[in-house]
């Protein structure tokens, strides 16, 4: 194409773009196309990626072809192997993209549709894909180490511990979290909890078919296994529909909680192959088709997104969580805008892969554009529900009432009406008893999701839709938190290791069993007190989840803005300092305000403090006096705990500034890591 | 289009391992003749262990 024609296309693509996120932020209608969203952020990816991300590659980093990377230089045919990027690309994004970027925009949504979005969008395209991709770069030019050796190597001992313990108390959280969203959406539903206890059989079916019966035949395995995955769904159904056996599925949250601990620890200790390997099969390849429908649906439909641009809510006084606008939102959107956890994957597996440095652009910068495109859609799915049917799925019993009639009441008096019949029918429709106060995200994007579903591909089957988007968060969910606990695991059988040498023997059975069930506890803590909460745990664990999530980003960020600076590349560093001063700024803001914040949906002290205060009064009615306890002596923990992750990130701050000081003053420092430069000799094309 | 279905088959088969052991095979055949390669079975299980050391999966 010749030039002028090209730069006549870009210039369309902005002005498209700008009019599109002008459209989305100045719309004050009663509502707006989904589909300015997807124009909005398809033009911010393509001018991000065509622009920013290329300028970083060719000026910043300073990317060269001509250079044999790890997977070349070490190939050994296992995990050193030079890969097409097409496979890498997909390898690496079906690693990086889980429930995330579902669950996050969705509760956040309790804004309005448009904080997050901008949020999303720009978020993506200035902090988390650069993020990914500088990460991506700095472990390819070090053999593919991982963050914390880097940590350790580049900044000093403390960076390096800081960041390890950092990873492990992040993993804890996530998966207490994880459970809750699931524990929130199979409570007293048979059909869901029949639904998702199926998915653990037969992710046996196919451990067992790829591992003894057909051996290696992972296609074969995973397609018997999406099969049964979907008689499952309407097997559920069935279930439902049985008087005598829809009861043995019928539980509280706390009965559900417990079984998904025993779950956590039997998947910890299992070998791999029996429940964790296939049932990863399956999520990725549900993960993948689900996405894609869900963008098809959107594009063929074209819904429209009735709520507002901004609700009354950012002001703080929101139900799904507590606290302004500032710097929630940005704390809920973890995943999707910028999410630490990237920068482990991006060091460690995918570095390992790569063929050429000139991929790094699009597996590190273009993988995190498409898991910021699944929150754009994740959004979409929660804003098309009517907001007064939103804001009764999503909130909590304890903010409005535990009777539909007082629920109601109160949401419409917020501006959202909503009538007890609407949402009878909804459930009716959706094949559950009730979908008052499914805290967590997962059921109201089930209902979207069905919505959207059932409008494109058919009307008639909204319950096998809705259990069918259960599922498939339940699965990936269920994957993400049997392999956190094992990893999990590992990393404490390394730190404990250093205690007592045997405890780090990762065969050692009572070792393996011991880790396994201290992590279980760490996560089944939360988890346990997260179910009890009458406020519906969310409000506490989110916020928690994505200050540790952010805390990574930003120790990613500092560890990369340290080597940045020390090889010589000091008048780029603001790449990812930028980031890294606003993931600063926003994690501090927020556990400043969760540890002294005088609002009792936001300080945990403050709601401590007055929990005891009316306990004592003897005002509490008996079932919350009952776990009044327990609670005080959580939200001190958890204040404790949010103070922890700030002195982490801090004293990572502090140990890349002092790294930067050494530099500008001339004083020695950590030797460069980076290994030497060799001359690929791989042909272009793999 | 029939050489497309069957390259997006291969990515597809690439990307699931579905034919990690052909691959295996391929490198053992240029890089270790002097031992026999493992079976298939054999194969796929020092494989799948491998696989799942590290960080896997994310949030």
């Amino acid at each position: 194409m010749n030039k002028t024609l090209k730069n006549l296309m870009w210039l369309g693509i902005a002005i498209l773009g700008a009019a599109a996120v002008g459209g989305i932020a100045m719309n004050r209608g009663e509502s707006i196309n989904a589909l300015w969203f997807i124009t909005a952020a398809l033009c911010v990816y393509a001018i991000g990626y065509r622009f920013y991300a290329s300028w970083i590659a060719a000026s910043v980093l300073v990317l060269d072809e001509t250079r044999a990377t790890p997977a070349e230089r070490m190939d050994n045919g296992r995990d050193y192997v030079p890969t097409n990027k097409w496979i890498v690309f997909g390898h690496h994004f079906a690693a990086i993209a889980g429930p995330g970027p579902l669950v996050g925009p969705t509760l956040a949504a309790q804004f309005g549709y448009l904080p997050g979005t901008l949020w999303i969008l720009f978020g993506a395209v200035l902090g988390g894909c650069v993020q990914d991709m500088v990460t991506l770069f700095l472990s390819t030019r070090r053999n593919g180490k991982s963050l914390g050796q880097m940590a350790r190597e580049e900044l000093g001992t403390v960076g390096g511990s800081a960041a390890l313990i950092g990873t492990f108390s992040i993993m804890i959280i996530l998966i207490a979290v994880l459970g809750l969203v699931v524990v929130n959406a199979m409570k007293h539903s048979p059909w869901a909890t029949a639904t998702v206890s199926a998915t653990i059989p037969i992710a046996m079916i196919v451990g067992l078919y790829m591992r003894n019966f057909r051996p290696g035949k992972v296609l074969e395995a995973s397609a018997i296994g999406v099969i049964l995955l979907l008689l499952a769904v309407v097997g559920g159904g069935w279930v439902d529909h049985h008087e005598s056996i829809r009861v043995l599925f019928d539980h509280e949250g706390l009965t559900l909680a417990w079984w998904i601990m025993a779950y956590g620890f039997a998947a910890a200790i299992l070998p791999v192959w029996l429940l964790l390997a296939p049932r990863d099969y399956l999520s990725t390849f549900m993960k993948m088709g689900t996405v894609i429908a869900l963008a098809v649906a959107i594009i063929m439909l074209r819904p429209e997104v009735k709520m507002p641009a901004l609700t009354q809510f950012i002001d703080g006084t929101g139900p799904i969580f507590g606290g302004k606008l500032f710097p929630f939102v940005f704390i809920t959107i973890a995943c999707g805008a910028i999410s630490g956890f990237h920068a482990l994957i991006a060091s460690g597996t995918t570095p390992k892969l790569l063929a050429n440095e000139r991929d790094i652009r699009m597996i590190g910068y273009g993988a995190m554009l498409l898991e910021s495109f699944v929150a754009i859609m994740a959004m979409i799915a929660a804003t098309v529900l009517d907001p007064g049917v939103f804001f009764a799925i999503n909130s909590p019993a304890g903010i409005v009432g535990k009777e539909a009639i007082d629920a109601v009441a109160k949401i419409s008096a917020w501006g959202f009406p909503v009538t007890v019949e609407q949402m009878q029918i909804l459930a009716k429709e959706m094949g559950e008893a009730t979908l008052f106060a499914r805290t967590g995200g997962a059921p109201s994007l089930a209902v979207g999701m069905a919505s959207i579903f059932g409008s494109a591909f058919g009307q008639g089957m909204l319950a096998l839709w809705y259990h069918f988007a259960i599922m498939f968060e339940a699965i990936f969910i269920l994957t993400t938190l049997d392999a956190g606990t094992r990893v999990g695991r590992f990393m404490l059988q390394d730190m404990l290791g250093n205690i007592w040498p045997k405890l780090g023997h990762t065969s050692w059975y009572p070792s393996v069993l011991f880790t396994s069930g201290l992590v279980v506890a760490g996560w089944g803590y939360f988890l346990y007190i997260g179910v009890i909460d009458p406020n519906g745990g969310v409000n506490i664990l989110w916020p928690l989840f994505g200050i540790a999530n952010q805390m990574l980003a930003a120790i990613a960020l500092s560890v990369a803005t340290g080597i940045l600076i020390k090889s010589g590349k000091h008048r780029f560093a603001w790449v990812t300092a930028l980031p890294l001063t606003w993931l600063v700024v926003i994690t501090t803001t927020a556990a400043w305000q969760k540890i002294f914040s005088d609002d009792l949906r936001v300080g945990f002290f403050a709601a401590a403090n007055d929990m005891a205060a009316k306990l004592a009064a003897g005002v509490l009615p008996p079932e919350k006096a009952a776990v009044a306890p327990q609670l005080i002596f959580n939200q001190h923990l958890d204040a404790w705990l949010t103070l922890f992750f700030v002195v982490i990130l801090w004293v990572v701050i502090l140990d890349m500034l002092r790294v930067v000081y050494c530099y500008l003053v001339g004083k020695p420092l950590p030797e460069s890591t980076e290994a030497p430069y060799v001359a690929s000799k791989l042909e272009a094309a793999i | 289009m029939l050489t497309k279905l069957k390259s997006l088959w291969c990515v597809i088969r690439r990307l699931s391992g579905d034919d990690a052991y052909e691959r295996y095979l391929q490198h053992h055949a240029e890089h270790h003749q002097d031992e026999p390669p493992l079976n298939r079975e054999e194969f796929f299980k020092q494989w799948q262990d491998s696989k799942w050391k590290g960080v896997k999966r994310c949030c």
